[in-house]
């Protein structure tokens, strides 16, 4: 199931966008470590599509979606 | 010689679905309209559903009786253009000659680049699959006409080269009814003069075929040996809009002029609101009729001088109509469009018998209503005639999404 997250992100002075924190539902707030990779990708577990950002969070490797203004997490369970 | 690519999203909006459900993407999917305004028709379908013969523009109710199991999900069209942009994006990597043919396919002119046809084709389809999550299906040609054909020949998730070597086994073995416009009416002429394949209708001498469809001859003729040099348009260029237009299938049959006259009001104020928002008049008015049997046909009419007013063209479009519709069958949908479109300042030819100061009236009380309607909607000044069947006339084409198809020249 697809889920929209709140993430915390900065704008660099080249206009890229960072994204910094994960926020959880629960207030629990993860940050993320790196950014190793951005990209253009589809989501196809969790259905969609915009700027993947590959992070490392905790030694974990995560994909982080932007799609247009929202932000989505590939959720392994659902794959 | 050119090289120029026609990318076709393959079931596009089936696909866009099937994207972001992921539940429904082993199963037959098809995109539908809304059954209960009578818009149940399928728009899209995916490989699938493709199996079971299902069709694009048959009834909801025809398709599930080929399957039954078959999942039909809403249109998201502000999604399709979402994606229709983000293919645009790819493109534009390659070339910025990029001539959009409605929101799933488009050509590219990809002459003069340091890759060949081929490989970039490849490269847009690898990348619309990983970066989009759906298929494209590219055919690469010296000419628009074949490249499209290309893109037809092998899908999904496919390349198809048509060379000046190979065109003759590839091409002028598919049927006729395949190149671009020739419809059913053009094919039946066709066959009926022996053509059944694109090499049969190129090989068929020029004086015959103009004889039969007079200009149209010279295109057919043209399509069908390769010849085609018409170019893809820039970028910038495709967004000059060439014709207006509004249709729609009615609540319920038509069955009276008074019916045809209070849809074509709709329809007619909608087309002329976006055609003064453009700042633009009208030098054409076209109708287009469907009856319920589905047998659709279209008329124009050139105006002598152009216009903008609504009552001009509402006036227009019923007399096209009365003059080419009998009433055997009662009617389902109708269109109404303009084209010929000039910059409303253009100078205009006055004529002796034309009432100027009447036409600038109307012209002001036209502008009066835009006003009104931009401020409190589409329903807040409506001619009497419309209240006579209020649930008939209750649509509003120009806020509700509609996606107006584009033609070839």
């Amino acid at each position: 199931m697809k889920q929209y997250i709140s993430v915390t992100a900065t704008f660099d002075a080249d206009g890229n966008i960072v994204p910094l924190f994960i926020n959880w539902d629960d207030g629990r707030r993860f940050p993320i470590d790196r950014v190793t990779d951005i990209r253009y990708a589809a989501s196809l577990k969790a259905g969609g599509a915009g700027i993947r950002y590959t992070c490392r969070i905790q030694s974990h490797e995560k994909y982080l979606f932007l799609e247009e203004n929202r932000w989505f997490i590939e959720n392994e369970k659902a794959g | 010689m050119r090289t120029i690519l026609h990318s076709d999203c393959n079931g596009f909006y089936a696909s866009v679905e099937c994207l972001y459900n992921p539940d429904i993407r082993d199963k037959p999917v098809a995109v539908g309209g809304d059954a209960e305004k009578r818009h149940g028709i399928i728009l899209a379908k995916n490989e699938i559903a493709k199996a079971y013969h299902i069709k694009t523009g048959e009834a909801i109710w025809q398709a599930r009786q080929k399957c039954p199991h078959l999942v039909v999900v809403r249109p998201h069209f502000e999604r399709y253009m979402r994606f229709s942009r983000l293919c645009r994006r790819i493109y534009s990597d390659y070339t910025d000659r990029i001539e959009n043919f409605g929101l799933d396919e488009a050509w590219l002119d990809v002459s003069g680049n340091d890759a060949d046809g081929e490989s970039i084709a490849q490269e847009i389809r690898e990348r619309v699959k990983a970066e989009l999550g759906i298929t494209v299906s590219i055919g690469v040609s010296f000419n628009k006409i074949f490249a499209k054909l290309g893109s037809d020949y092998k899908k999904p998730d496919a390349v198809t080269v048509i060379s000046k070597e190979n065109y003759r086994d590839i091409v002028w073995s598919l049927p006729v009814e395949d190149l671009l416009y020739v419809g059913r009416s053009t094919k039946k002429k066709l066959n009926r003069l022996g053509v059944n394949t694109i090499g049969e209708l190129a090989a068929f001498p020029l004086p015959a075929l103009r004889s039969n469809f007079g200009k149209w001859g010279d295109i057919l003729h043209t399509f069908s040996n390769g010849y085609d040099a018409s170019p893809v348009m820039y970028a910038d260029e495709s967004s000059a809009i060439k014709s207006i237009g509004n249709s729609t299938t009615a609540i319920r049959d038509l069955e009276s002029d008074e019916d045809v006259k209070m849809i074509f009001m709709v329809l007619c104020d909608s087309v002329c609101r976006r055609l003064r928002e453009q700042g633009a008049k009208a030098g054409l008015v076209a109708i287009y009729v469907r009856d319920k049997e589905l047998l659709s046909f279209t008329r124009q009419h050139k105006l002598s001088s152009p216009t903008d007013i609504t009552e001009e063209i509402l006036d227009t479009a019923m007399e096209l109509f009365r003059a080419n519709y009998g009433w055997e069958k009662a009617i389902r949908s109708v269109g109404v469009s303009v084209g010929e479109l000039l910059p409303a300042g253009s100078p205009v030819q006055l004529t002796l018998l034309c009432d100027e100061h009447r036409r600038e009236r109307q012209e002001r009380l036209d502008r009066s209503l835009d006003m009104l309607k931009h401020r409190f909607g589409s329903f807040c000044v409506r001619q009497a005639t419309l209240m006579k069947d209020p649930a008939l006339s209750a649509f509003s084409p120009k806020e509700e999404h509609v996606i107006h198809p584009v033609g070839y020249f």
